[in-house]
């Protein structure tokens, strides 16, 4: 469903993404991992068409998403990591917009947008401009959004961030039937327990490249980490181990013996 | 606890600043710093010298003289003042209320006083750089008429500064007091509406009054009477009538402390202000993070804009429709409709004012050479409209980009969307200036659809060259959309704008010269070949410039990377 050839991204003289090919195929969660600045974002934002890559393509269900948008992106479903949203619209009016840009109007739309608000408990808020929302409540309306034109992708960047875990949770579920349902889902994330309890197969990036592909079994296996946590397989493969000592970061505190 | 220096608490903005121009260096060239200090200077020089000549010839009359000379910069300060206070009211808000920046600062262990001063100097800067800027082309106009001699420039900074401080105290202390009224936001709808309004009405009333009857004494019933007028301070209360009286004193050899003192009570206004901000800055920047919490219907722009466009496909109808919307409940956009209005009518009161039809011959002459002209000026006057409606259009998607090209929306229905919201009312308001204006200056059928047309050809031109340039130079990271015009990017939009201006009427001029000849000639009009050429050249010029600037912002907008 989706398909990375030799995809690379240059911003000036920096390498941000480094030659990465990658295959998700249908029915499955993907979790796409690395520290911070590793090239994580710049994938997603390639693959939902926002950025050109220097080199490569990008496949969403056949068809490239540079060369030809319009059938690859009607498959996608994106949700970013930062939750803009135009401000002086209301809820109801916003996803009414993004149906609009999917090419569908009517009394599906509307019924589909009720039913959304109601799953992501927004329906009270629905007819208040965008502005009031919490962070929180516009990432459920982002993700509302990326759903209400039924994608068969799902390509979505730090999805945890500012949901209660009550929404959290239904995300999660959310997922899960989706993908059971034959849907395709690409995520990253920094939160690993929620990698590790979801992901049917993982990526880590460091440094724009792959350095490692499988599943959490596979992983530790290729890196003979026996029954090691994801997080603790995660600092192996990214050198994030050796965490500085911890009472000379944070000081003596008033109120605490930190040693 | 040591508190850190003014400049360290400034310091984000400074080095922000400093960082864009380096940003702008890298991307632009050299280029960019010299095409903005030419066009400036060359402002200055124009500014400097109608000044210079108007006070040359008033010098020459040594009765009569210095008394307008002073009433004309107590005028211009005047004007100045009343900018002054509306830009302070409304940038203080911003800087004092809505910043980024103040989390950080209100969280951090910086005193009352630290914050106060940081957030007036940046009030002070963001609202009074063009004044003082546009202070310098005039004080030297008076400095060298009146032979100022060199300690003219540290007396007229002494006596600018404070007119600039006095402004930025009073505003950012009215705003202080209606934020603990109101909330942010509804203060910022509510200062937007008042201050247009406000505005709109100074000038509708400064119009209306017709001060050029103060260049005409014969209107006037004896020569003390028109004396007695210039006499009378525009207003003695304001530090722009102490400014006028410090700076014609000293240029006069007749120094008067007094101005100069009341001026410089604005140590003492930054005092009082600074106690009032210890008072009620903290409950009044509480009550700012409460949200304008309005329920929208909007059944309304569905039922009758959506209506309306329900031939069209559904993505540019919902495009088209979300823009409305947004323009309409954004009160900083709607408002400046008041303005706009107001700017109309004093337009076409100048316009009834002209003494045209004195002569039947004459007046023909001059009727359809105003007629003419006016098509540059009413052509200038929606270029100035599409800067600030139609070329910040592609920088305000810039956050929703993410939303736009991830979604199989064809970003020619975006440019056409655009292209169309902001043409549309363009057009209907350029009919609106020019029909009447013809109407008013009686002018014959023949100049009425020569006017007619150009201006619907100068429209589509004016509104594609504003989004294919707003495109070329997009603001993505400006919060306010009042700044987006007066960036590089609208700078060089009018610069272009204004070239077309001139080409098309110089095209058309071939052709009107040749009617009116007939006309004044009594021969019959004949419309030949050489006619048809110049029409269709002036024709040809308005699409090329339609054309062109949509294909090169499509271009463009297909290479945007968020």
């Amino acid at each position: 469903m989706i398909r990375l050839e030799n995809v690379t991204k240059h911003y000036g003289s920096f390498v941000a993404v480094d030659d990465i090919s990658l295959e998700v195929p249908r029915g499955l969660l993907y979790g796409f991992l690395g520290p911070n600045g590793a090239g994580k974002t710049t994938t997603l934002r390639i693959i939902a068409g926002i950025l050109r890559p220097t080199n490569g393509r990008v496949l969403l269900g056949g068809d490239d998403v540079h060369r030809n948008p319009i059938p690859a992106k009607m498959r996608l479903g994106f949700i970013p990591d930062r939750p803009f949203v135009y401000d002086k619209l209301t809820g109801v009016e916003f996803l009414r917009f993004v149906a609009g840009l999917y090419g569908q109007d009517g009394d599906a739309v509307e019924r589909r947008i009720a039913e959304l608000l109601e799953v992501f408990e927004l329906v009270s808020w629905k007819d208040e401009l965008v502005e009031a929302y919490s962070h929180g409540m516009r990432q459920k309306l982002i993700i509302s959004s990326a759903l209400i034109h039924r994608p068969q992708c799902i390509v979505v960047d730090e999805p945890m961030v500012g949901l209660d875990p009550k929404a959290a949770r239904l995300l999660k579920d959310i997922f899960r039937q989706f993908v059971g349902r034959g849907g395709t889902v690409l995520m990253s994330t920094h939160t690993l327990e929620v990698a590790d309890a979801m992901c049917d197969r993982i990526a880590i990036i460091q440094h724009g490249k792959i350095v490692a592909e499988g599943t959490v079994d596979d992983l530790r296996r290729q890196h003979r980490a026996g029954d090691a946590s994801l997080e603790e397989l995660f600092l192996k493969l990214t050198g994030g181990a050796q965490v500085r000592d911890l009472v000379e970061v944070l000081g003596e505190g008033d109120g605490g013996h930190a040693a | 606890m040591k508190q850190p220096s003014l400049w360290r608490v400034l310091e984000p903005k400074w080095r922000t600043a400093l960082q864009r121009i380096r940003e702008e260096r890298s991307r632009g060239g050299s280029g960019k710093l010299v095409t903005l200090v030419i066009v400036g200077v060359l402002f200055w020089l124009a500014v400097y010298l109608l000044l210079y000549l108007v006070l040359r010839h008033f010098r020459a009359d040594p009765d009569l003289g210095s008394l307008l000379a002073g009433k004309v910069l107590g005028v211009v300060l005047l004007s100045f003042i009343a900018i002054l206070v509306l830009s302070n009211v409304i940038t203080a808000l911003s800087s004092f209320f809505l910043a980024k920046d103040l989390d950080l600062l209100v969280s951090a262990p910086v005193d009352w006083l630290r914050i106060y001063l940081a957030k007036l100097s940046e009030t002070l800067l963001h609202s009074s750089w063009m004044v003082a800027l546009m202070a310098v082309p005039i004080l030297t106009a008076y400095g060298v008429t009146y032979r100022g001699g060199p300690l003219f420039v540290p007396y007229a900074v002494l006596t600018i500064f404070p007119m600039l401080v006095l402004p930025a105290v009073a505003g950012s202390a009215l705003t202080l007091v209606l934020v603990n009224i109101f909330p942010a936001r509804r203060t910022r709808d509510l200062l937007s509406i008042v201050a247009l309004g406000a505005a709109g009405v100074v000038i509708l009333l400064f119009r209306l009054i017709r001060p050029e009857r103060l260049v005409s004494p014969e209107g006037f019933r004896n020569l003390l009477d028109f004396i007695a007028v210039l006499r009378t301070p525009t207003s003695p209360l304001l530090p722009s009538e102490w400014a006028t009286k410090a700076t014609m004193g000293f240029l006069q050899g007749a120094i008067d402390p007094l101005p100069l003192v009341l001026l410089w009570t604005t140590a003492a206004a930054v005092t009082l202000g600074a106690l009032l901000h210890r008072q009620l800055y903290a409950t009044g920047f509480t009550k700012a993070q409460e949200g304008a919490e309005r329920f929208v219907r909007g059944g309304l722009w569905r039922w009758t804009v959506g209506t309306l466009l329900a031939f069209l496909p559904v993505a540019k109808r919902e495009f088209v429709l979300k823009d409305i919307k947004l323009f309409f409940r954004d009160t900083t956009q709607w408002s400046q409709l008041i303005l706009l209005a107001v700017l109309v009518v004093v337009y076409l009161f100048n316009i009834k004012m002209l003494p045209l039809h004195r002569g039947e011959q004459v007046g023909f002459f001059y009727v359809t050479l105003v007629s003419f002209l006016n098509l540059g000026l009413a052509g200038f006057v929606l270029a100035a409209i599409a800067a600030r409606f139609i070329f910040p259009a592609v920088s305000l998607e810039g956050r929703h980009m993410w939303l736009l090209r991830s979604s199989p929306l064809d970003l020619r229905a975006l440019l056409w969307s655009k292209y169309w919201v902001g043409t549309l009312p363009l057009l209907a308001l350029a009919l609106l200036l020019t029909g009447l204006t013809n109407v008013l200056l009686q002018v014959r059928p023949f100049m009425m659809v020569v006017g007619l047309v150009t201006i619907c050809g100068l429209t589509f031109a004016i509104a594609a060259l504003a989004l294919g340039f707003g495109a070329l130079y997009p603001q993505f990271e400006t919060e306010n959309a009042a700044q987006i015009p007066t960036s590089f990017g609208g700078l060089v939009f009018m610069m272009a704008t204004i070239a077309l201006l001139g080409a098309v009427i110089f095209l058309l001029w071939q052709a009107v010269y040749q009617y009116v000849r007939a006309v004044f000639l009594g021969q019959p009009v004949v419309v030949d070949a050489w006619m048809i050429a110049w029409f269709a050249a002036a024709a040809a010029l308005c699409a090329a410039a339609t054309a062109v600037p949509l294909w090169v912002g499509l271009r463009r907008i297909e290479r945007f990377e968020f």
